[in-house]
């Protein structure tokens, strides 16, 4: 990836030709004068406008639909059924259902699993890379091919890499246990699909937590670890005590990202699995999809939603206000 | 830095032209001359509509543009474009199960006067087909689609394994009974007992292929074929909507433990999510001795140079100890009430429907669901699997048609494949949650749900 | 001066010893090796033939054949022998090809479609997406925004919804509108999405650009305006360019929305490459097929871009 250089140096002189004199004239006289053209004001309104209005029609609007959706029971599929407006009625259902939090243990292991997984790998590759041996530059790339692929895509041609029978998988690993490729099926059973599901989703997104360890490595100076060498401080100490606590909030930004996504996964897991066998692998992202669009339980999977978001809104509002807390550390 | 600026430049450019393009041209370019769109799902039988469309473009002009979508996500697909009041399709061959939906929410164009002015008559079409295919309310003289192709589960098996002596004595001497293809379920499972794992041309083979697909509708269309022979109705034919006893009655339970064993004993690893195309893949790469699917793929496998013409055979549904029946498949093609080109969609029905087209329907690998088709004298011998596809039709049942019917069948997906593939449970809690599914979804709908 | 340092000590934390590099290299290699090894499964798949694909078991050496890319492309109707015979002559290698199998080519696929829906969605999403967020970005780093920190929690907690959950309010908002299975729909909802990373990561990228620069632009003459185009843009191009990436391998990849809210004339990859059917099952090397040219774009774009990669993905939080 290359080193990255310490100090940005910008070519003063070649910006819009704005001349010394000017800036420190600028300098001196700091209440904003009077500009030409459209006033600060109007242009802020102007630049964000546009931005709130598309977020307040596309998210906001259809938000706030959902919310009165979710007290009805309307059914798409059966939208000549008189609307009934039903409460809390489809709030209770949810909560008291113990499938539902079944699924809901499904997906917490899933996001716990997978993103540990990708943490420790996705860091411990970081430091590896960041010793900079010759062509690390080239096989990082390789190894970031994974996460450019449509998770969807993913989903699909793994059922082909995990078929027993024709699938290569379950010969590779036969090749090295000695254990027939036909005696297990990685998406077929019920000891082995939930594990299937974090291993594909960790060859998928460890280079993304790889890539921000690597920044959050980067960005520790040399001088740190230079005085370290100075009070002759062992290799491992200076991991523990310098490395560690400072890439520390961007393990802690990789693992909200990627906590986040993997709580919202729907594409990569139904293709794969279909949330078998059984209901072993099912996601609420795919408990969701059933309930809107092949059930067509409008009102019931709006009040699911709600409870989703305001679940990992509320997890994402203390995660961050901890992380901001070790970031001011 | 450059390769920046003129990565960026020519991006950028082609970012504005994209957006523009979408912006401005979101719609399809001016068709030229008339068209009709006709949906269906992605299967043998849809070729062979293509090829019969050409009949029709020469007789009127009208050009067929077709979209074909893959089973596993077929009632995903339309019935979101029909929810959706899309207008891709003018004309849709949707499933049996979509009639009471498409009816009620008048997605469908009621088809009654359109039969009575081109004088096209529901009783020169095989009964069960109009009633499962086209008529809601179910039983009564409402109409909104022409029974297209007629379909009903059956099974297919490797004929020449079965006639080779060495195979034949070894049969006879473990069970005491010719090999012979089977009329019973338990003839059927001791048939796949004994081929599974037997070593039939350097290769293991496996007993029977059965359908256990999760996501769309593949395990439920599997297990009925069982749970009617073994007694399973979906409520009291005295009482409508009374479940209790009736889908969860102890002989429906044994039914359910019986395919779980099949699943077990005697069929290919790793078929955990399987439907109807890894069936024919198991097939003709010569995994299994029997397959189970639908009637439409037979006319393909006999013409399938591996496994077709003599090495094929085909034999009805197995019998259980309670009953005979088969499950019922096959569309009705209906005209999408929202499509703009109503009168053309109508003008293709009364061509599909002229005895002439059907005939040919069914020589091109469609099914024919015309009376004068199947009953003609020599319809038997037109085709190898004739009789047996005369035979099943005859003892066809069809799933719930009611409007809700993607809940009622996402919920038996759901408990059928958690207690055969997923081990969770009994057969009898299995369908005990089933009938507590169904009965909430029931009275969701205002129906009123007796409990004995 | 790091330089000096590093070649002066043999064993320094900051310059990894030669020994200690060859041990990371083999162990990173060895995890790219195995990590690549099912996307080149898949990339060969795409040049064998439909039973060396489904072959048991799984071939390793096979004989290449570009039928899958022929698959892909066409869709093809099986005929008898005899009516193959009667037919002239095979006029391409591709017409050729399918013969051998007793099919005839009649028409084209979807795939093309497909794929030019992709572009002018993922395209177009990202580029509005980014000039959006590089407006609103500017203006919350540079002027005082009532609300400003509400607001921006606000853009980032729309991304927190599972796009099932969103797609609920949005196909039934879009059915009203005439909205669903059109390009312009699924363009505004991408931006949409897109809008909230691109405003963050922009911010950040703003936030570093002094002021002083655009101050003295401002006091030379210029306007507002004129100091974004010439003072800032220009030094906020890594940023756009990271962010560019990011918002592109999203529109690019998405399936939930696409799945849901298109059908049949705005329908874009993803949706598409799991259903490519064959004759039996899944036509493995047409997928595969499909695969390999769905992410030469991105691979491409990524790797022209990887430098900026490194910044934009932690939200500008690198400091340089």
């Amino acid at each position: 990836m290359g080193k990255m250089s310490t100090t940005l140096q910008p070519d003063q002189a070649t910006i819009a030709g704005v001349s010394e004199p000017a800036k420190s004239r600028a300098a001196k006289s700091r209440p904003a004068k009077r500009v030409r053209g459209l006033s600060d004001r109007a242009i802020a309104w102007l630049f964000v406008a546009p931005t709130i209005a598309l977020l307040l029609a596309i998210n906001i609007f259809p938000l706030i639909w959902m919310i009165r959706l979710s007290f009805t029971s309307l059914n798409l599929s059966m939208s000549y059924l008189p609307l009934r407006f039903v409460g809390l009625d489809n709030f209770s259902d949810i909560l008291n259902d113990e499938d539902l939090w079944i699924r809901l243990q499904t997906t917490a292991q899933f996001v716990i699993w997978s993103v540990g997984l990708q943490v420790v790998i996705g860091y411990g590759l970081a430091l590896l890379i960041n010793r900079q041996f010759r062509g690390h530059s080239f096989w990082t790339t390789i190894i970031l091919l994974p996460m450019m692929l449509s998770p969807a895509v993913v989903g699909n041609f793994w059922t082909l890499l995990f078929q027993p029978q024709i699938g290569p998988f379950n010969y590779l690993i036969s090749l090295f246990t000695g254990v027939p490729p036909s005696s297990f099926s990685m998406t077929g059973e019920v000891a082995l699909a939930p594990w299937t599901i974090v291993l594909v989703d960790t060859w998928m997104w460890t280079p993304y937590v790889m890539l921000i360890c690597l920044a959050g490595l980067r960005s520790i100076p040399d001088y740190i670890y230079e005085a370290a060498e100075v009070d002759r401080a062992s290799a491992w100490r200076q991991f523990w005590s310098i490395t560690l606590p400072m890439t520390v909030p961007f393990l802690m930004l990789a693992v909200l990202f990627r906590a986040i996504e993997n709580f919202k996964m729907f594409d990569m897991v139904n293709l794969l699995t279909s949330g078998g066998p059984g209901s072993t692998t099912e996601l609420v992202s795919i408990t969701l999809k059933r309930a809107a669009f092949e059930k067509w339980r409008t009102g019931y999977s709006s009040a699911l939603a709600i409870i989703l978001f305001v679940t990992v809104f509320g997890a994402a509002n203390i995660y961050v206000k901890a992380l901001n807390k070790v970031k001011q550390r | 830095m450059r390769t920046l600026k003129w990565l960026g430049n020519t991006t950028a450019s082609v970012a504005l032209g994209a957006a523009v393009l979408g912006l401005f041209g979101g719609g399809e370019a001016a068709a030229q001359g008339k068209q009709l769109t006709l949906c269906w799902a992605a299967w043998d039988p849809a070729n062979a509509l293509v090829e019969l469309g050409k009949d029709f473009t020469k007789q009127s002009g009208i050009e067929m543009k077709y979209e074909f979508v893959p089973w596993t996500s077929y009632a995903d697909r339309f019935l979101n474009e029909l929810n959706s009041h899309g207008k891709l399709c003018d004309l849709l061959i949707g499933d049996s199960q979509w009639i009471g939906g498409a009816a009620e929410n008048k997605w469908y164009l009621k088809l009654n006067d359109f039969f009575d002015k081109e004088h096209i008559s529901m009783d020169d079409f095989v009964q069960a087909t109009v009633v499962g295919y086209s008529e809601w309310p179910k039983n009564s003289p409402n109409y909104w689609a022409l029974p297209a192709m007629a379909d009903a589960v059956g099974w297919t098996y490797r004929k020449d394994w079965f006639s080779r002596p060495d195979i034949q004595s070894a049969f006879k001497a473990k069970y005491g009974r010719d090999l012979a293809p089977p009329k019973t379920y338990d003839e059927l499972k001791q048939i796949a007992e004994f081929f599974q794992g037997r070593e039939i041309d350097g290769k293991k083979v496996y007993g029977a292929y059965i359908f256990t697909e999760r996501g769309s509708e593949g395990i439920t269309m599997g297990v009925t074929n069982v749970l009617y022979n073994y007694g399973f109705s979906y409520d009291n034919p005295k009482k409508a909507y009374q479940m209790q006893g009736f889908v969860n009655s102890a002989d429906a339970a044994k039914g359910l433990e019986f395919y779980k064993g099949l699943y077990k004993c005697c069929t290919a690893p790793g078929l955990t999510n399987a439907y109807m195309q890894e069936g024919l893949d198991a097939f003709k790469s010569g995994q299994v001795a029997m397959q189970m699917n639908w009637f439409a793929f037979f006319p393909g496998l006999y013409k399938d140079p591996n496994v077709g013409g003599d090495k094929i055979g085909f034999f009805v549904n197995p019998a259980g100890p309670n009953g005979h029946f088969t499950q019922l498949g096959g569309q009705g093609i209906s005209v999408v009430a929202n499509s703009d080109h109503k009168d053309d969609a109508l003008a293709y029905i009364k061509w599909f429907a002229q005895p002439a087209v059907q005939q040919k329907w069914w020589q091109l690998g469609g099914y024919s669901a015309l009376k004068a088709v199947v009953d003609a004298p020599d319809f038997p011998k037109s085709a190898a699997f004739a009789p047996q596809f005369l035979e099943s039709m005859g003892i066809v049942k069809d799933f719930w048609a009611e409007p809700s019917y993607a809940q009622l069948l996402l919920d038996m997906q759901k408990r059928v494949h958690d207690y055969v593939v997923a081990d969770k449970g009994t057969g009898q809690q299995a369908l005990d949650l089933l009938v507590k599914d169904w009965t909430k979804v029931f009275k969701e709908q205002g129906k009123e749900v007796a409990s004995q | 001066m790091t330089a000096a340092v590093a070649n002066s000590t043999a064993h320094s934390i900051v310059e990894a010893s030669p020994r200690a590099k060859a041990v990371a290299g083999s162990v990173v290699i060895l995890y790219a090796i195995i990590s690549i090894l099912p996307l080149l499964w898949i990339g060969a798949t795409a040049f064998k033939s439909q039973s060396d694909a489904i072959a048991y078991p799984p071939k390793v050496i096979f004989q290449p054949t570009l039928e899958g890319y022929v698959n892909l492309f066409t869709v093809r109707t099986r005929q008898t022998p005899d009516f193959i015979a009667k037919l002239p002559p095979p006029e391409t290698w591709y017409d050729k090809l399918v013969r051998q199998h007793d099919m005839v080519i009649a028409g084209p696929s979807k795939v093309v479609p497909r794929f030019v829906n992709s572009l002018i969605i993922g395209f177009g999403s990202t580029f509005l997406a980014v000039f959006l967020g590089t407006l609103a970005a500017y203006a919350f780093s540079r002027f005082r925004i009532p609300l400003a920190d509400d607001l921006l929690f606000f853009i980032l907690s729309t991304r927190m919804m599972p796009p099932v959950a969103v797609a609920i309010p949005i196909y039934l908002m879009y059915r009203q509108l005439n909205l669903t299975d059109t390009r312009l729909g699924m363009i505004l909802l991408y931006t949409a999405v897109n809008v909230s990373l691109a405003v963050w990561l922009l911010k950040g990228f703003i936030d570093e650009i002094p002021r002083e620069y655009e101050e003295a632009a401002l006091v030379d003459g210029y306007t507002r305006l004129q100091a974004l185009r010439k003072v800032v843009l220009p030094q906020a191009v890594t940023g756009i360019a990271a962010t560019a990436i990011f918002c592109l391998i999203f529109s690019w990849n998405e399936y939930a929305f696409a799945v849901l809210l298109t059908s049949g004339e705005a329908q874009t990859m993803p949706p598409f490459i799991p259903f490519i059917i064959g004759e039996g099952g899944q036509d493995w090397p047409a997928v595969a097929a499909a695969t390999t040219l769905f992410v030469l774009p991105i691979v491409l774009f990524t790797v022209l871009l990887r430098k900026h990669l490194l910044r934009g993905i932690t939200f500008g939080a690198v400091r340089k």
